[in-house]
C-alpha cells in the first residue's frame, strides 16, 4: 500500500431512491475499518441500494457517506477512486478484451494523461494478478474464462486501483458453489494480509456467517440488526427479515450460526443435537475449543 | 511479487502494442498506394510513379496542374472523409457498447440529410450553405437524441433506439421534401443523399482540415476516458470517471466529424459502420481502435471511390453505392449473428 493511513467509511441519515420511490428512508451505519462486513436482507430490502450509494453511484437525497469523515460527494471522484474500489454486480468488458488489458484499466484513477503508463502500474498489475492467482492467464480472453475465473479478474481490477476498502455487490450470484468459495476464501486473504475493510452483499446467509465478521441485517431500507454472526442471525432475526421460519444451529465446520428453513411441508424435529450423540460431540468440540472462525482474523 | 510478474504484465502489453501499430503502419501504406492511384487514373492517365513524385514537389508542369489541381481536392476529400466517419463510428459503437450505434445507423447522419434535401429543394440553396444545413441538421438531432434519452442518465440502450426512431422521422421528412420538389431538382437532391465526392474542391478540403485541427486534440485527451466507459457506466464510476461528462464530451466530438463529413460529401453510408468492427478485428483490440478505425474509413472510402468511377466504364457512380453495397450485407450478417447469439445487437 501506498499510504498507511487507514480510510473509515459511515453513512449518516441517509435518505436514497430512485426517481419518485424513496428505498432508503433514514439510515445511519459505520463500517468497521479492516473487517470484512456482509449486508444481508430480503430482495427488495434496499441491501444493494445502500452498497451503491456508499460506493457514491447513487447520490442520496438527504444525509450523506463520510468517507474519512468528509461527504463523499464532495471528493473529486478521481480521488475517492484511490481509496474505495468498486465492483458491481454485473459488469460488462467490451468484446476479446484480454486478462490483463482489463486488469491494467484499474490503474485509471492513479494515471494522468500526462503522466502516463510507469513501472510502477506495471508493478500494481502484477500485484493484484497474483494475489488472485490470475497472472498465468494474462494473455486469454476474458470470454472464454470460468465464471470464477472471470469473478477474480474483476476483482484484480478493483485491487489494482490499490484502495483500502474494496465493496462488492453480490460477488458470488451466477458462481456454482466450488466458484462461490473460491471468491469468498480470495476475500478473507485480501483482507488478512493488508487489513483491507471489505464491504459485500451476499445472499446465503450461512456464506455471510461464515466469512463475515460484521452483518447488517437490512428489511425495507433499515438496518434491523448489526454486530457479529452469532448476534445477527437469530432465529427471531430471520424471521423478522425473510418472513421465514428457521432453525438456528451451529455450523458443524465452523461453528458459526447455520440458518435450516423449516418450510411448510416439513414439521420441526427434535433438534438433532439432542438425539444423536456425533453431532452433540460435534458442537461440544467445538465450543471447547473454541472454533468459531475458519481461522482467527 | 516477483520480478517475473511484472514481466509478463509488461510484455502483455508489449504485444498488444505491437500488433496494432503492425496494423497501423500496414493500412497507412495501404491508404497511402490507394489515393495514389485515384490521383493516377482519369481521362488523361499518370503512371502512379509520377504521381508520387509530383506530390512531393517533382513532376513536371502538366501533370502538376492534373494532379494537385485538378484530382488532389477530391481524393483529399474522401480521405478526410472517411477518417472522420470511421473515427466518428468508433466513437459511438464503443460509447454505446453497441456495434449498431454508428452514426449512418441511429439518427444524426438522416437528420443532416433532412436539412440539406430542405436547403436545396425549398430554399433552392447550393454548396457551401447546404452543407451548413448539414451540419445544423446533424448537431440538433444529436442534440434532441440526447436531451429524449436523459432519464438521470443517457443509457446506451435508450440512445440507439430513440435514434433509430429519430432517423425514421427524418428519413420520412426527407422523401415528404423529394415527392413535393420538381423532378430536377429532386435528382440534385438525390444525387447528394447518395453521398458523392464529385466535383468537389479546395473549400471542402478546408473546411474539413480545419475540424480535424480543432477536433483531434480534444479527441486525444478523450479516448483514455472512452476506454473507461467501455467497462460499463457503474465500473467507470467507481474508476473515478465522471461518466456523464465524458459521454456527452465523447458524443459531441463524434457527432462533429460524423457532420462535417456528412455536409462535405453527402451521407457516405456504412463507412462510420463498418470501419470499426474491421478496425477491432485486425488489431484484435477491445478498445475503440481509433487511429485503425479512421484509416480503415478513409481506405473503405477511397477503394469505393476508385470502383465507383472506374470500375463501370463511361458510367460513374456515386461513392455511396458502392459502400451501401459493400455495408448492407454486413448490416445483415451483424443482426442475424446478434440475434443467435441473443444479445440482439
Amino acid at each position: 500500500m501506498e499510504n498507511p493511513v487507514e480510510h473509515s467509511l459511515a453513512a449518516d441519515g441517509l435518505a436514497v431512491g430512485y426517481d419518485q420511490r424513496e428505498i432508503i428512508h433514514d439510515l445511519s451505519v459505520r463500517i468497521p475499518t479492516g473487517k470484512i462486513t456482509v449486508i444481508v436482507g430480503a430482495n427488495a430490502c434496499g441491501k444493494s441500494t445502500l452498497l451503491k450509494t456508499l460506493a457514491r453511484l447513487l447520490k442520496p437525497s438527504r444525509g450523506s457517506v463520510l468517507l474519512d469523515g468528509k461527504s463523499i460527494q464532495q471528493i473529486p471522484t478521481r480521488e475517492v477512486a484511490t481509496k474505495l474500489g468498486l465492483l458491481p454486480q454485473s459488469p460488462t468488458a467490451p468484446e476479446g478484451i484480454t486478462v490483463a488489458d482489463l486488469v491494467g484499466r484499474g490503474r485509471y484513477p492513479r494515471t494522468r494523461w500526462i503522466r502516463q503508463w510507469s513501472r510502477s502500474d506495471d508493478e500494481a498489475v502484477a500485484e493484484a494478478m497474483t494475489s488472485t492467482d490470475v497472472l498465468s492467464i494474462a494473455d486469454r480472453p476474458i470470454d472464454e474464462l470460468s465464471g470464477g475465473q472471470r469473478q477474480r479478474v474483476w476483482i484484480a481490477m478493483a485491487l489494482a486501483q490499490e484502495t483500502d476498502i474494496l465493496l462488492l455487490d453480490e460477488p458470488t450470484t451466477f458462481l456454482d458453489l466450488t466458484h462461490q468459495f473460491e471468491v469468498l476464501d480470495l476475500l478473507v486473504d485480501l483482507n488478512k494480509s493488508e487489513d483491507r475493510t471489505i464491504v459485500l452483499v451476499l445472499h446465503d446467509l450461512n456464506q455471510a456467517c461464515r466469512f463475515g465478521d460484521h452483518l447488517i441485517a437490512m428489511k425495507d431500507g433499515a438496518i434491523v440488526a448489526e454486530g457479529n454472526p452469532s448476534q445477527v442471525i437469530t432465529e427471531d432475526v430471520v424471521q423478522d427479515v425473510f418472513g421465514l421460519a428457521v432453525k438456528v444451529v451451529p455450523d458443524p465446520v465452523a461453528g458459526t450460526p447455520m440458518v435450516v428453513p423449516i418450510g411448510r411441508h416439513t414439521s420441526v424435529q427434535d433438534t438433532p443435537t439432542t438425539n444423536s450423540p456425533a453431532a452433540a460431540a460435534l458442537a461440544a468440540s467445538a465450543a471447547a475449543n473454541g472454533v468459531c472462525r475458519p481461522t482467527d482474523r | 511479487m516477483t520480478a517475473e510478474a511484472v514481466h509478463v504484465i509488461a510484455r502483455a502489453r508489449a504485444v498488444r502494442k505491437t500488433r496494432s501499430l503492425v496494423v497501423i503502419a500496414v493500412l497507412a501504406v495501404a491508404v497511402f498506394a490507394t489515393f495514389c492511384v485515384s490521383l493516377s487514373l482519369g481521362d488523361f492517365k499518370i503512371p502512379v510513379i509520377d504521381v508520387v513524385k509530383t506530390l512531393f514537389g517533382g513532376g513536371d508542369r502538366a501533370t502538376e496542374f492534373i494532379v494537385n489541381r485538378l484530382r488532389l481536392p477530391r481524393a483529399l476529400t474522401g480521405l478526410l472523409v472517411g477518417t472522420a466517419l470511421g473515427l466518428s463510428g468508433a466513437i459511438f459503437q464503443s460509447i454505446a457498447r453497441n456495434p449498431l450505434a454508428s452514426p449512418d445507423i441511429i439518427g444524426v447522419t438522416y437528420g443532416a440529410s433532412a436539412f440539406a434535401v430542405f436547403a436545396i429543394i425549398t430554399l433552392g440553396l447550393t454548396g457551401v450553405a447546404v452543407s451548413a444545413f448539414a451540419i445544423v441538421g446533424a448537431v440538433l438531432t444529436a442534440f434532441i437524441m440526447y436531451v429524449l434519452a436523459w432519464r438521470h442518465g443517457v443509457s446506451s440502450y435508450r440512445l440507439i433506439l430513440i435514434g433509430i426512431g429519430i432517423g425514421a422521422i427524418a428519413t420520412s421528412i426527407t422523401s415528404y421534401l423529394l415527392t413535393k420538389a420538381r423532378v430536377e431538382i429532386a435528382q440534385q437532391a438525390l444525387i447528394w443523399l447518395t453521398g458523392s465526392l464529385n466535383g468537389r474542391d479546395w473549400s471542402n478540403v478546408r473546411s474539413l482540415a480545419v475540424t480535424f485541427v480543432v477536433l483531434l486534440p480534444v479527441m486525444a485527451f478523450l479516448v483514455r476516458q472512452l476506454r473507461i466507459l467501455q467497462l460499463g457506466d457503474e465500473t467507470a464510476y467507481g474508476l473515478g470517471l465522471r461518466v456523464e461528462v465524458s459521454r456527452l464530451g465523447l458524443i459531441v466530438v463524434a457527432v462533429l466529424l460524423a457532420a462535417v463529413a456528412t455536409a462535405a460529401a453527402g451521407p457516405i453510408g456504412f463507412v462510420a459502420f463498418v470501419a470499426p468492427p474491421i478496425a477491432r478485428r485486425l488489431t484484435r483490440s477491445p478498445g475503440p481502435a481509433m487511429i485503425t478505425s479512421g484509416l480503415l474509413g478513409a481506405l473503405v472510402v477511397g477503394l469505393s471511390d476508385l470502383v465507383a468511377q472506374h470500375a463501370f466504364g463511361e458510367t460513374q457512380l456515386p461513392v455511396g453505392v458502392v459502400t451501401g453495397v459493400v455495408g448492407a450485407p454486413y448490416l445483415m450478417f451483424l443482426l442475424a449473428r446478434a440475434n443467435r447469439v441473443g444479445s440482439g445487437g
